[in-house]
């Protein structure tokens, strides 16, 4: 059920998930994610978010002696299923950091690097990805004279964009993004927030925040989760002005955090 | 995922090659060896105090004397020397000396053994004829030259050792009021003294390995070494010497003798990782 | 009788000095090392000394064949070992977590990081000289040469991928590489200066062995021709001509030679790890 009448692109079905050291990092997980709409999921530190975020593209696989109860679904397929190419799901799920970390090297091969080891050769079509990722990610004006510039050149906040752009370089139907803009100024964080609201046109967008006016600006869908457990999920309209729960509403005006 | 798989077994046959090789080593020493060792017995070898290949004895305990005579030497000079550098490089230095040191540390590392051997020979060697009598070509001789020789070992980690001596540590006893001095004699040192340990373990390997540089000053006198003023044998120059040479049993007896080199290596090797487990887990933790 | 006490400032004042003075004799060691060999025998080095033959069991002529012979005992043991010293960093840092296999290896490492290199030569004479067949020549010399460095090229390696930033192979993971793909396309070209520090390194190492290459490349004189001839390098040739009795000149112009290569060596070790330096504080 999505709060939008939205088609959900991917659907958290009762999720707990364990690391090696006791404490559960998440608790019977259950939520969906709309297509095309930004959600939010927000809370104190310490809450799953990251951790939630990271199953979603199974990069936590990376994580020795972990385990995972429930399903986590992508346009109905279960992505855990040994039928699921994890590959492919990192390219269709693409997932933006929080520190900007552009791999060393220039801006074009940043963000041709995924193309290429996906297989595009042709020089042709890989400049039309560069092109349009960048001009997605709001920044083609700002770089197309330094296409060939070492990427650590940029500013923070263009080499976040840069991040992204390098996401969007795979056509991805879901972008991650952790905490996007924490690392930058209030500037650069307002240019990513406009990219984002224009991507998630076309684009499902799964989005944890730097901080809760963030998630307020931001969401379509908000998803407040504390240690681990959701606590209430609501349209963002809906939850910020009006929340169900007295755990949401303390967190949302100050008490604790 | 296939790919994936197989790039994986292949690197894990590969980061076997160090076993692999080891025990390629093992067997090999052992065998060509080991059979001379029984038929001599393994008591009358190594504590048979003469060495005569032609008249078919075979005692190595003049040379295992000589190794420990110029091992000890060796530690006696370059342990305080390298150790010394090593304070100096992280407490005292000042910015130019360090670029200076560390460069200069390096490159005593990187120069042929034959080379100090050869200086060793036509300085050292006779200034010690000169000054102190006997031959020269002595024991002191081989401590001095193989004590440089491992300076490198001592100071590189003597000095890592010293570095990861919390800050705190420091902080403490200067806010107590000590000088400088005191701080490191009493709290720094003995705060890195596993990896100090460490470094003079390992510095021990490499004088007790030793070959070219031992050929050249140390005189490689058959007879048991009275004092270090006299020439004496070490178990790696008496390999080197005559291998060239040696034929049958003779040969054997200097496999023999790897055997026994090799066996003393694997305990100072064990004695090392040792102290450098209890290093790591003595909560300097990484 | 009273205990005289000696005040802590003069302790400290009279360690310093020791300190000082160790210090400045350990440089001035390693400066009379160098500068003594390159005054003995730079003055015989010239041309025709790099580029002939030697004549008269080494008196006379040239040490082309040992320059030679160095070359290509260090180049082929350094092509024999890297692969095997890169592959096995590779498998410690990313494909396994610290457990009793890890340790097994480490083992094996060290254990051979220790071995004196006279041990190595009586493995590698036994072993390839002898029961392999190859006689003695370069192939035994480099075979022998490749188990010495590997432990220097190990560590080195492994120490250069440790220090690559986990965050380049989530992105790169994220953007969906296979593992391989990643260390070949990110983690691999980001430790690259360590791991070639490292090479060269074991080339140093190569340079001026001694004891395990007489007794596994021999010691001809002839010009290396294949890798089943023997050879004799810069060190080895520099022994026989000292100890022999041979003669001085050549020998301290070949210790001339052997030195300005390891300090080639050094500065360009030097060089890369300040460009390494370089790059990580760019970021």
């Amino acid at each position: 059920m999505s709060a939008h009448g939205l088609r959900p692109k991917i659907q958290v079905q009762d999720v707990s998930y364990f690391y090696p050291v006791a404490k559960p990092a998440l608790r019977h997980v259950t939520f969906d994610i709309p297509e095309r709409a930004i959600t939010a999921i927000f809370g104190p530190a310490g809450g799953g978010k990251t951790t939630l975020l990271r199953l979603l593209n199974r990069l936590n696989d990376r994580v020795y002696d972990t385990r995972l109860e429930g399903r986590i679904l992508l346009d109905g397929q279960d992505i855990y299923s040994p039928a699921m190419d994890v590959i492919q799901l990192r390219r269709r799920v693409s997932m933006v950091f929080d520190l900007p970390n552009p791999l060393p090297g220039t801006v074009r091969q940043n963000v041709i690097y995924g193309p290429r080891i996906a297989g595009v050769r042709d020089p042709v079509h890989l400049d039309e990805l560069l092109e349009q990722s960048l001009r997605r990610a709001a920044m083609w004006d700002e770089v197309k004279d330094r296409l060939d510039d070492p990427a650590e050149s940029l500013s923070g906040g263009q080499q976040q964009r840069l991040c992204i752009a390098r996401s969007l370089a795979l056509e991805p139907e879901v972008l991650l993004l952790n905490k996007p803009t924490s690392a930058l100024d209030p500037i650069s964080s307002t240019k990513i927030e406009e990219t984002l609201h224009s991507l998630a046109k076309t684009i499902t967008i799964v989005l944890s925040p730097s901080s809760t006016q963030q998630a307020a600006r931001m969401a379509d869908l908000a998803v407040f989760m504390l240690m681990g457990e959701v606590v209430e999920v609501a349209p963002g309209p809906t939850l910020f002005k009006r929340p169900q729960d007295s755990r949401t509403e303390d967190y949302i005006t100050g008490r604790f955090g | 995922m296939r790919s994936d798989r197989v790039i994986r077994f292949v690197l894990f046959l590969v980061a076997l090659s160090a076993i692999a090789a080891l025990t390629l080593i093992t067997l090999f020493i052992f065998r060509a060896g080991l059979p001379l060792i029984i038929e001599v017995g393994p008591a009358k070898f190594l504590f048979g105090r003469t060495w005569s290949p032609t008249q078919g004895q075979f005692g190595i305990w003049p040379m295992v004397v000589g190794s420990v005579w110029v091992t000890l030497g060796a530690l006696l000079i370059g342990v305080p020397l390298g150790l010394a550098v090593a304070i100096f490089a992280t407490e005292f230095a000042p910015p130019f000396a360090a670029t200076i040191l560390r460069p200069a540390v390096q490159l005593l590392a990187g120069i042929p053994s034959v080379i100090y051997g050869f200086i060793g020979l036509v300085i050292l060697v006779p200034l010690i004829r000169e000054s102190l009598g006997g031959p020269g070509l002595s024991i002191l001789a081989g401590s001095v030259i193989l004590g440089i020789m491992i300076l490198p070992n001592v100071i590189s980690i003597s000095e890592d050792a010293i570095r990861a001596v919390p800050r705190s540590y420091r902080d403490g006893a200067l806010a107590l009021g000590a000088t400088q001095w005191q701080t490191i004699w009493g709290v720094v040192l003995p705060a890195a003294r596993s990896g100090i340990i460490a470094s003079i373990v390992l510095g021990m390997g490499r004088a007790v390995g030793e070959t070219m540089a031992v050929i050249m000053v140390v005189g490689n006198a058959l007879a048991l070494p009275m004092s270090v003023l006299d020439s004496a044998t070490t178990l790696t120059s008496n390999i080197g010497l005559e291998m060239g040479y040696a034929t049958g049993k003779h040969r054997e007896a200097l496999f023999a003798t790897g055997v026994v080199l090799f066996l003393l290596i694997m305990v100072l090797n064990a004695a090392t990782s040792f102290l450098v487990r209890r290093r790591s887990q003595g909560g300097i933790g990484r | 009788m009273t205990r005289v006490r000696v005040s802590p400032k003069v302790t400290q004042s009279m360690a310093k000095g020791l300190i000082w003075a160790a210090t400045i004799v350990t440089v001035g060691v390693l400066l009379f090392i160098v500068i003594y060999t390159l005054a003995r025998g730079m003055s015989h080095v010239n041309w025709t000394l790099l580029t002939a033959e030697p004549a008269d069991m080494g008196r006379s002529g040239g040490i082309l064949p040992t320059i030679v012979g160095t070359v290509v005992l260090a180049m082929f043991g350094v092509v024999i070992a890297a692969p095997f010293g890169v592959g096995t960093a590779v498998y410690l840092v990313e494909y396994t977590r610290e457990g009793w296999l890890t340790r097994v290896i480490r083992f094996g490492v060290d254990a051979l990081a220790g071995i004196p290199s006279i041990v190595y030569g009586l493995f590698g004479f036994v072993f390839f000289v002898l029961t392999l067949g190859l006689g003695w020549s370069v192939a035994s010399g480099a075979l022998t040469l490749a188990i010495m460095i590997l432990p220097t090229i190990v560590r080195t390696a492994e120490e250069a991928l440790r220090a690559v930033p986990d965050s380049y192979r989530e992105v790169s993971l994220s953007l969906g590489a296979h593992k391989w793909e990643m260390i070949a396309t990110v983690a691999l070209p980001a430790a690259l200066p360590g791991i070639v520090t490292g090479i060269i390194l074991g080339i140093g190492r190569c340079v001026g062995e001694t004891a395990a290459v007489i007794l596994t490349a021999g010691s001809s004189l002839r010009m290396p021709t294949s890798l089943f001839s023997p050879a004799r390098t810069m060190s080895v040739h520099f022994f026989i001509l000292a100890r022999e009795g041979i003669s001085d000149e050549m020998a301290w112009a070949t210790g001339a030679v052997l030195v300005v290569s390891i300090l080639l060596v050094n500065v360009v070790i030097n060089w890369l790890v300040a460009r390494l330096i370089r790059r990580r504080v760019a970021r």
